[in-house]
């Protein structure tokens, strides 16, 4: 199959073989679970349990709350010991409601699981879309996004193809490759189920060269279906990103402000795809996800296979533990994934790595003044000019920097990266994307105010005016009644 | 968990690079072709090179404790000494310490604190700093010498040495030659034309090696071609500064040479004379004072090697190198503004692309 150039990108140094040839294991059951509301980006889903209640594996514990929302189940069987506030896995290290669950040890799946779809390609796409949507599926390559919200863009839109994210282009991470090594099949059939739902006739797996043996085993797995193509895609962060992946495998750039969709191709991660097989074949939730637990302080490496709610202290303990002080805990791949306040933070559905960096591999360097060095521009896979952008905003200059293109950074990080006076670009980027938005959404409420505002005087305006022409009624009436010569009633009330 | 912290955003790795990295990197590169020149140009060379990196090492430590800054981190980064290197090696070997003291104060403390220090200044200091000298002092900085290289018949002895570049009273006759630019300019003024006086001026192999008189970073263009090439392996240059450079520079002179050979000298003698290779690639690439896309980097180097080859045909100086860098700088910002890469997802307007629209 031919590839497409993309633009810039970096090079690091992957340190992937710390767990690539680590089968998934899966992680004892431990002594509680933590599910949080919000796992997810959209609305926060709503408990439908209370302290007390006794829940099996799959049940469903808290029900989607909106349209782009997401529900959750129970990991395990067990008794539900609190509905609380309880530390997110998030940098801010606030709490957020939780839905806190005592396992029994039984692991019994729930009674009355939707059954399995058996031919899920006879079946109408919504009831794909519905079976995604209850099982709680969202995108396990980090970002998290409801699933079935994104099943749902077959339609409006005329889609051609699914585009099945295998880059995994992250260093460390390689719960993707192991998945694809281990459940090729179900991977693709999950793919398939998901073009399917589309409507999308073909689906491509993109995956980076560094990863032949998953290659081999998706391609022997995707076989049988004609309709299946597994892509090598060069290894070049961030070739995972939806629109870079989009890009070397169809040659087209989306545009900017636009949906990966209007060009006609869907991208869904390989855990995704997984996920969906096994709620469409078999009725199961999503209760598990695997983690790449790794990092030069973490002191035995693995890939786990964990109940969601599990907590970031057991999976580590559970790898050895610490063989030295971390520098810092990440959520995710070393490049996009963020700081964990705690260890006492649970798994969530999109949390696809744990790494315990040294200060060794943090290589964490106070600032120096910008050299010019252009080494940012160069490497930018969205073609800005990184230096440029954070100039206007170290002085404060958010109109300047959102004209000079930030809000189409992907952030990344590759201009961090790559520069040599460590100056922390992404961060500038990120702050000044977070303040515009909050900008606009204020303008917007502000635009709001003003209509009601608008509207409200107009109403008052147009009582007034109803008053006056009310009055102006009455009076005439009255003058009228005055000027009429008396009746005979009215000289009587005289 | 105590030693983890969240203050931070990502990422949380790093490429090996650093900015003293970056900046010894490029020393590493001119050592070779500097050796090689201190060797041949003997004594007075050394001393007056290292009297100049040293007042500008010296100026830096001033001007960043003023500043309020930590001197020994701004002269660790290792940028003030590429300044003050390039800036010895553009001297006449011979020149008297003075002269590189105050090109010195020009391109360290005028070129680069008064502009607000490392990254904020728009001239190349070393550049600055020879210029300034060059208008101010044309006698000194026109006296080249022959090259004598240390220890042979001929060249100056320690002491001898220390008199031509400390002492009060140099006979500037007795040492002036006129560097091969400056000579066929000047011959070239009094009506021999070009292509006869060019016989006269050293050969091929002598101009290459740099057996010719000049300042040091003239000498030996295989060895700084050899750093440059160094440098793009290590990726701390690219391509698109020295090509366009030397490639404007040597088709001007071929092509006004094939039409007047009289009037004008072709485009090999402009490349491998006057300070053209180290120029492109160790002056012309200066960070700072470069465009930061590669788009912008071409327009500056085809700039620099126009404006070097019409300063050195039609000016009053023979070498016009260190003029057309320092007026190509005063348009690096304007050249960043209008020459970038298209923003993904966009036209080169800016606007989103059409929808439907291949390419
Ligand atoms: S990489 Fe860093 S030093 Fe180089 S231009 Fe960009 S911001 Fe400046
Ligand atoms: S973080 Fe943004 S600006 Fe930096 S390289 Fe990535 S897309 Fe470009």
């Amino acid at each position: 199959m031919r590839l497409f150039p993309v633009r810039g990108g970096i090079h690091p140094d992957y340190r992937k073989e710390r767990t690539s040839e680590s089968a998934i294991v899966a992680l004892p059951l431990p002594a509680a679970l933590y599910i949080p509301l919000q796992q997810h980006i959209g609305a926060a889903s709503e408990a439908v349990v209370a302290v007390g209640d006794v829940v099996k594996k799959g049940q469903i514990v808290a029900r989607s709350g909106g349209v782009v929302s997401a529900a959750s189940h129970a990991p395990t069987s067990g008794r539900v010991a609190a509905v609380t506030d309880f530390t997110a896995p998030h940098p801010s290290g606030l709490p957020q409601p939780t839905i806190v669950i005592e396992p029994d040890g039984r692991d019994e799946w729930a009674a009355d699981l939707p059954p399995g779809i058996d031919d899920p390609f006879a079946a109408d796409p919504k009831a794909i879309r519905d079976r995604v949507a209850a099982s709680g599926i969202v995108g396990m390559g980090g970002a998290a996004f409801p699933s079935a919200v994104k099943l749902n863009l077959g339609t409006q839109h005329k889609l051609e193809t699914l585009l099945i994210n295998g880059a995994e282009c992250e260093p460390y991470l390689t719960c993707d490759d192991r998945l694809m090594r281990e459940f090729a099949a179900e991977v693709v059939d999950g793919a398939r189920v998901m073009a399917h739902a589309l409507g999308a006739p073909r689906v491509v797996v993109g995956i980076e060269t560094n990863k032949p043996q998953a290659i081999e085993a998706m391609t022997r797995a995707a076989a049988a279906f004609p309709d299946v193509t597994v892509v090598g895609v060069p290894v070049q962060y961030p070739m995972g990103s939806e629109r870079h992946l989009t890009q070397a495998i169809t040659g087209r750039e989306t545009p900017a402000r636009k949906l990966t969709a209007d060009l006609g191709v869907v991208v869904h991660n390989v855990a995704t795809a997984r996920a969906v097989h096994h709620a469409v074949r078999f009725g199961r939730p999503l209760v598990r996800r695997v983690v790449t637990v790794s990092g030069g302080a973490i002191a035995r490496p693995a890939n786990v296979e964990a109940p969601l709610g599990t907590l970031v202290s057991e999976l580590v303990a559970f790898c050895g533990g610490f063989s030295q002080p971390p520098r810092r805990v990440v959520n995710g791949g070393p490049m996009m994934g963020q700081p964990l306040p705690s260890l006492e933070v649970p798994v969530v559905k999109g949390m696809s790595g744990i790494l315990a960096l040294t200060l060794d591999e943090t290589d964490e360097k106070p600032s120096q003044p910008c050299i010019r060095c252009g080494s940012c521009v160069t490497i930018c896979p969205c073609g800005l000019v990184p230096v440029e952008m954070a100039a206007f905003i170290r002085h404060d200059n958010l109109d300047g920097a959102a004209k000079s293109g930030v809000m189409d950074c992907v952030s990344c990080g590759s201009c961090s990266y790559i520069c040599p006076s460590h100056i922390p670009l992404v961060h500038f980027f990120n702050y000044a994307k977070g303040a515009l938005n909050a900008k606009d959404r204020e303008r917007r409420h502000l635009d709001q105010i003003k209509a009601l505002a608008e509207s409200h005087a107009l109403r008052v305006e147009k009582q007034a005016a109803a008053k006056k022409a009310a009055a102006a009624a009455a009076a005439a009436a009255r003058a009228q009644a005055a000027a009429a010569p008396l009746t005979d009633d009215d000289k009587a009330n005289a | 968990m105590t030693t983890a912290y969240n203050d931070r955003a990502g990422p949380f790795t790093h490429a090996p690079t650093s900015v003293s990295k970056t900046m010894f990197t490029v020393l590493a590169a001119l050592t070779p072709a500097t050796l090689f020149n201190l060797w041949m140009f003997g004594w007075p060379a050394i001393f007056l090179f290292l009297v100049t990196v040293g007042s500008c090492v010296a100026l830096e430590f001033l001007c960043v404790r003023i500043a309020g800054g930590s001197p020994e981190g701004a002269i660790g980064d290792g940028s003030v000494l590429i300044t003050g290197w390039l800036l010895a090696v553009s001297l006449p070997p011979w020149a008297p310490w003075w002269v590189g003291v105050v090109a010195a104060v020009f391109a360290v403390a005028l070129a680069k604190h008064a502009f607000g220090g490392l990254g904020q200044n728009v001239f190349n200091p070393a550049m600055v700093g020879r210029v300034v000298v060059l208008v101010s002092f044309p006698v000194q900085m026109t006296a080249w010498v022959a090259p004598r290289p240390l220890f042979s018949a001929g060249a100056p002895g320690f002491v001898e040495s220390l008199g031509t570049t400390f002492g009060r009273n140099v006979s500037l006759d007795s040492i002036s030659a006129a560097s091969p630019l400056g000579f066929v300019k000047t011959e070239l003024a009094r009506g021999i034309p070009v292509d006869q006086s060019i016989v006269n001026v050293p050969g091929l192999a002598d101009l290459l090696l740099g057996f010719h008189p000049g300042s040091m970073g003239e000498a030996s263009v295989p060895l700084v071609l050899a750093g440059g090439l160094y440098l793009m392996w290590k990726r701390i240059i690219s391509w698109h500064i020295p090509v366009s450079l030397l490639g404007t520079l040597f088709l001007m002179g071929t092509l006004f040479h094939a039409v007047d050979p009289a009037r004008y000298a072709g485009g090999l003698f402009h490349l491998i004379t006057g300070a053209s290779f180290l120029g492109a690639f160790f002056i012309a690439t200066d960070y700072v004072t470069s465009p930061v896309s590669k788009q912008g980097q071409i327009v500056f180097g085809i700039g620099i090697g126009l404006l070097t080859w019409i300063i050195r045909t039609y000016a009053g100086y023979p070498e016009g190198m260190a003029f057309a860098v320092l007026l190509m700088n005063a348009l690096t910002p304007i050249l960043d503004q209008h020459f970038r890469p298209r923003v993904f997802g966009r036209t080169r307007k800016g606007q989103p692309l059409p929808v439907k629209g291949d390419q």
